[in-house]
């Protein structure tokens, strides 16, 4: 085994000299996420909002259920979707197994309870404060949910960002559904976990890094944008 | 000066409200009509508040009935949207001063997109705020936001505006201000029922007085009388500023 020095010294070089498979290891796990993520919050937001002010019989166990979905593990999320476009699957004819595109609706299904989770909880607190002034105004809840999630768009952006998280970081699902082909789908988790089984240990840790620095500049970046947005706007 | 049709006079039936085994509004009956300008006065807990959102239509009674006279000639839907209140604790969206009446205007849509800047800038300028027209609404002094809400139901130019205590949080000279431009809404054809605590300002302001006391009706008479005159012995002692209860 390689002494950790040195692995990362070389995993440095990598990193430095701009190594091109890791550098198309890395965009491709970021636009993987970035796509999920986004999918996520389109469905999410409203799902939530929807959910935070719609009465309707069996909204109680709508609500358990997404709560306990964000818990579910990557690699059934994986399995999941591996069964649906597989082959024999409802959706095998769209060839869509061990692509980009597989791997999107994996992260898709596994941040789409966080964030509708948590806009719930948010837009929930939110319509406790404002339900009579906006009903007062003229608006129903239909109306009122474009209004309640503009204005919990501070409290939204951190619950994207767990989303954003949950995506980068999962290996499991991306595994499953895409394969790890190199150059196809590989990701940075997945070729973590590879190359580290393989004993490769510099491009793991290369990688690990890069990993941590992306995720660090997404949160601090979504952080100083919080703080000046929020005090802009009281 | 009050010729355009209006959905008044409000009829109150009886109206109660009961909460947790007790009657927090209790069998008030009483006719309001166009012309004047009415208080509801009564100390800490005697359901002004509570009146005032039952006659708004934010909560259900539990018995009796709020009637609208103009329910059958606008319909339900237009006589929710010909009435404005200012709550106690309003709330400001969290956006400009000024999009905070834009949107409350697009809400009621009576005016075009177009037409709804303008008129939410005098609105606010009624009030003393046109230089805070693009600042977060959040942002602003607690009392600057109480303006900002009269503006924000003024701009709506209702038959009936409800004001919950809306000089709570002001300084004197914001009050008076508040005052000249409640009577300009009045002036404009806009039925006014509020709440206040400043005895001062009741009687600078009303033309009628509804004095409340434990969720019941003890008074409804013209300013003067109740003033100069006061029938029941709670109101009395309310107006030489003992504690009633
Ligand atoms: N949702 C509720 N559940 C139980 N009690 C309530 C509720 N809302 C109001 N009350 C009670 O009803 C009474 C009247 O409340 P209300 O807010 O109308 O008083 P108010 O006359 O406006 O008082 P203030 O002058 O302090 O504003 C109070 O005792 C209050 O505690
Ligand atoms: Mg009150």
């Amino acid at each position: 085994m390689q002494g950790f020095d040195e692995a990362l010294a070389a995993a440095w070089r990598l990193i430095v000299t701009g190594d091109t498979a890791l550098v198309e290891i890395a965009a491709l796990s970021l636009k993987v996420s970035l796509t999920a993520v986004f999918c996520a919050a389109l469905i999410g937001l409203p799902l939530g909002a929807a959910l935070a002010l719609a009465r309707f019989p069996g909204r109680g166990a709508v609500i358990v259920v997404i709560n306990a979905l964000m818990g579910l593990p990557p690699v059934v999320a994986g399995l999941l979707v591996y069964l649906l476009l597989s082959r024999a699957g409802p959706l095998g004819p769209y060839g869509l197994l061990f692509t980009p595109t597989a791997m999107v609706i994996a992260q898709t299904l596994l941040v789409t309870p966080i964030i509708a989770a948590l806009t719930r909880q948010v837009v929930a607190d939110l319509w406790t404060e404002y339900s009579e002034q906006l009903t007062s105004l003229g608006a129903g809840r239909l109306r009122a949910v474009p209004t309640l999630l503009w204005d919990a768009r501070f409290s939204l952006v951190t619950a994207i960002l767990a989303g954003l998280g949950r995506a980068m970081a999962e290996v499991g699902a991306i595994l499953v559904v895409g394969g790890n082909i190199d150059g196809v789908t590989r990701t940075m988790t997945t070729a973590i976990a590879l190359e580290t089984s393989k004993g490769d240990l510099p491009l793991a840790l290369g990688l690990g890094i890069v990993l941590l620095v992306i995720v660090l500049v997404i949160n601090a970046a979504a952080h100083l944008f919080g703080a000046t947005a929020r005090r802009a706007a009281g | 000066m009050h010729a355009r049709a209006t959905i008044l006079p409000l009829t109150l039936d009886r109206l109660t409200y009961a909460r947790g085994g007790e009657t927090l509004i209790d069998g008030i009956s009483a006719t309001i009509g166009p012309s004047s300008r009415t208080v509801v006065l009564g100390p800490n807990g005697a359901g002004k508040s509570l009146l005032l959102r039952l006659c708004h239509g934010l909560i259900a009674p539990t018995n009796g009935a709020v009637r609208w006279a103009g329910a059958d000639a606008f319909g339900r839907q237009d006589v929710a949207r010909r009435q404005a209140m200012v709550f106690q604790r309003p709330v400001l969206l969290r956006r400009s001063a000024l999009a905070n009446i834009t949107y409350a205007l697009s809400l009621q849509g009576r005016l075009g997109r177009s037409e709804r800047p303008a008129r939410a800038r005098d609105a606010l300028a009624s009030v003393g705020l046109a230089h805070v027209a693009e600042r977060p609404a959040r942002v602003l002094s607690g009392g600057e936001q109480q303006r900002l809400a009269i503006a924000r139901a003024a701009a709506l130019k209702p038959d009936v505006l409800f004001l919950d205590e809306p000089t709570a949080s002001l300084d004197p000279g914001a009050c008076r201000a508040i005052e000249d431009a409640i009577r300009a809404i009045d002036a404009a054809g806009t039925k006014i029922i509020m709440t206040t605590h400043d005895l001062g300002q009741a009687r600078r302001l009303a033309d009628e007085v509804l004095f409340l006391c434990r969720g019941r009706l003890m008074e409804h008479t013209p300013a003067g009388e109740f003033f100069e005159r006061p029938r029941t012995p709670q109101a009395a002692a309310f107006l030489r500023g003992d504690i009633v209860g």
